[in-house]
């Protein structure tokens, strides 16, 4: 009907199928989010280590390259285990920076505008509202974490051959579930946060609290007590142990050069730092559980 | 014709407080009012219908079907227009109702057509592309008014659909009520507390106090009813006219200065008043059929007694 036919006229078309309602949200908030000209530069930024480490595989897997360039010798960076953990570390907090900027933004405005009504009026529920918002962080901090990982490991499988791939299946498997875990973590904590807090800023700021002061109070509670269970309210420990184990990288290489002093404080059990994070992303969905209500009830 | 609304004893409590006392009857009407003070329990009522809250015990049922198991169903044929600002920031008009047509479940250029025409049929369709957080108050309820109808619910809540709305922005909003009431396939459910809205708008009515049904009142009944309810403003008459008058079968009160109140029998039409007029030399400058039916019914369901009367159904 053309729009200048100004009458009412039921819809009697076809409609979608319930399983894909979730992804409108995205494809509307990723719109939105690539409007924004600092944050696909910022994005593009992201995929700097990606550049740098493709780089360093091909000069790792051509010998006869590095002779042009000048760069002989027998102690080229090996593209091994630790070469990816360290990739995927340092990709984290960039996926960290990135949620940290588009998360609270994702919830808190539907809240501040009270649209939640208009979304579950609609044959939409809560659990695909958050699936649909957390799908947003998926697919932007996988862009920029294990997707170009899992290239530079087939990159890396392709240029050293020899059944390399096979060998090194752990790898992989580590850079996917490693990656999902901590999008999975930080996403839930954005999502979380920005549901409580209606601020965007402060939502963001108190990201940034919750993982690094709160790592700052643990490492002075070690301090003071002269224990390691401290180190439960710091994620990046928590996930870093985790990782570590995911990618059979020893803890002490990683985390002795940027927070350990005392050895003690590597012992946090492995078990319960995997605890630690189900115990996070409960209290998350927990959070978004009594939040995210059509209508809030006064008692 | 099937109920559009059946309540069983539903009852809703939220925190400690029992909002909705045990509400029993249903409701046909192709508008229905709901009508009550602050605090009577409107909101709560379609805030249950429309699954936000659940009933703590009974139940509703929507055009049969239970809104404790098929509540997602449902969703499907409802369209919901909330009282407070709602929407969402950042986002032109026609994308938000595209927007929220696509959720209820229409394909994107579907969503995408029916969002240009429903925000045509509201007189918004120049302000179209124009961003939500510039609307004016009136626009907004318009364009929550679209996106209520977008997809084309066969259910519509509107909640409070003229607040803050100036007069002319209340008259077209009455209007476009009223013209989509006449549409074949929808149903509307009004909530608001100015009785003008509920009676211009709505064949039937329920009237809510202290969370229980105080009446539940069939308007076009009423109306007809009240059709028999004749008021005059004359300017000359006298005995003699009363007299011709009540020959006609018509009980007739004076109030003074010329002004009648008739009770017209079966049968009698205006001509034969206009006629006795003639006959006795009155002119009749006014002549109004009672129009304060609402307020009547309104007025009757706050007082304590029939508060407590409560559940019905027609």
């Amino acid at each position: 009907m053309a729009v200048y036919k100004r009458n009412y006229k039921p819809y009697s078309g076809e409609l979608t199928a319930n399983w894909t309602r979730f992804l409108i949200l995205p494809r509307y908030s990723l719109a939105k989010i690539f409007d924004s000209k600092l944050l696909v530069g910022f994005l593009v930024v992201c995929l700097i280590p990606f550049l740098v480490s493709a780089t360093l595989i091909y000069l790792s897997g051509n010998p006869a390259v590095r002779t042009l360039l000048g760069m002989q010798g027998a102690n080229f960076i090996g593209i091994n285990n630790t070469f990816f953990y360290y990739l995927l570390r340092f990709q984290s907090s960039l996926a960290f920076l990135i949620t940290a900027w588009i998360g609270p933004g994702l919830v808190s405005p539907d809240l501040t505008n009270n649209a939640l009504p208009l979304y579950l009026c609609r044959p939409f529920s809560r659990t695909e509202y958050v699936l649909g918002k957390i799908s947003v962080l998926f697919f932007l901090l996988s862009l920029i974490t294990w997707i170009p990982d899992i290239f530079l490991f087939l990159l890396q499988a392709e240029l050293e051959g020899n059944g390399w791939l096979i060998a090194n299946l752990p790898i992989a498997r580590a850079i996917v579930l490693g990656s999902l875990l901590w999008i999975t973590v930080i996403s839930l904590l954005a999502l979380a946060l920005s549901a409580w807090v209606k601020w965007r800023i402060a939502a963001s700021g108190l990201m940034f609290a919750i993982f690094f002061v709160a790592a700052g109070f643990g490492e002075a509670f070690n301090a003071v007590l002269r224990t390691y269970w401290g180190h439960t309210i710091n994620l990046v420990y928590v996930m870093n142990l985790i990782w570590a184990d995911l990618f059979g990288v020893p803890m002490n290489i990683s985390i002795n050069r940027r927070m350990m002093d005392d050895p003690r404080t590597m012992t946090l059990p492995l078990g319960f730092a995997w605890l630690v994070l189900i115990g996070v992303c409960g209290v998350c969905l927990l959070l978004l559980n009594r939040r995210l209500q059509a209508k809030e009830v006064i008692r | 014709m099937r109920p559009v609304i059946e309540l069983e004893n539903l009852e809703v409590v939220l925190g400690t407080r029992t909002i909705l006392k045990g509400l029993h009857g249903s409701l046909r009407g192709r508008a229905i009012g709901l009508l009550g003070p602050n605090g009577a329990g409107k909101s709560t009522l379609i805030n249950t219908l429309l699954g936000f809250h659940a009933p703590s015990s009974g139940t509703a049922r929507l055009f049969g079907r239970d809104i404790r198991t098929d509540i997602q169903s449902l969703r499907r044929l409802i369209g919901y227009m909330p009282e407070n600002d709602s929407f969402i920031g950042d986002m032109s008009g026609v994308r938000f109702v595209r927007y929220m047509a696509e959720l209820a479940g229409l394909p994107p250029n579907e969503a995408m057509e029916r969002a240009h025409e429903a925000f045509f049929y509201v007189g918004l369709g120049e302000a179209r592309y124009r961003d939500l957080n510039g609307y004016s108050l009136g626009m907004k309820q318009l364009a929550k008014l679209a996106q209520a109808i977008a997809h084309g619910p066969k259910l519509l809540f509107l909640d409070e659909p003229t607040n803050g709305l100036d007069p002319p922005a209340r008259a077209r909003m009455i209007n476009l009520i009223r013209e989509i009431r006449g549409t074949e396939d929808m149903h509307i459910v009004l909530s608001s507390h100015l009785l003008r809205d509920v009676e211009e708008c709505c064949d039937e009515v329920l009237i809510l106090k202290d969370g229980c049904i105080a009446a539940l009142s069939n308007l076009e009944e009423e109306r007809k009813t009240n059709k028999k309810f004749l008021e005059l403003e004359t300017a000359g008459a006298d005995p003699a006219f009363t007299t011709t008058l009540e020959q006609l079968a018509c009980e007739c009160a004076s109030f003074g200065n010329g002004k009648l109140r008739l009770i017209l029998p079966e049968g009698i039409r205006i001509q034969q008043i206009y006629a006795a007029a003639a006959e006795n030399g009155v002119q009749i400058r006014r002549m109004n059929y009672r129009r304060d039916s609402l307020e009547d019914i309104f007025l009757k369901a706050m007082q304590p007694a029939v508060g407590a009367a409560a559940n019905g159904s027609l």
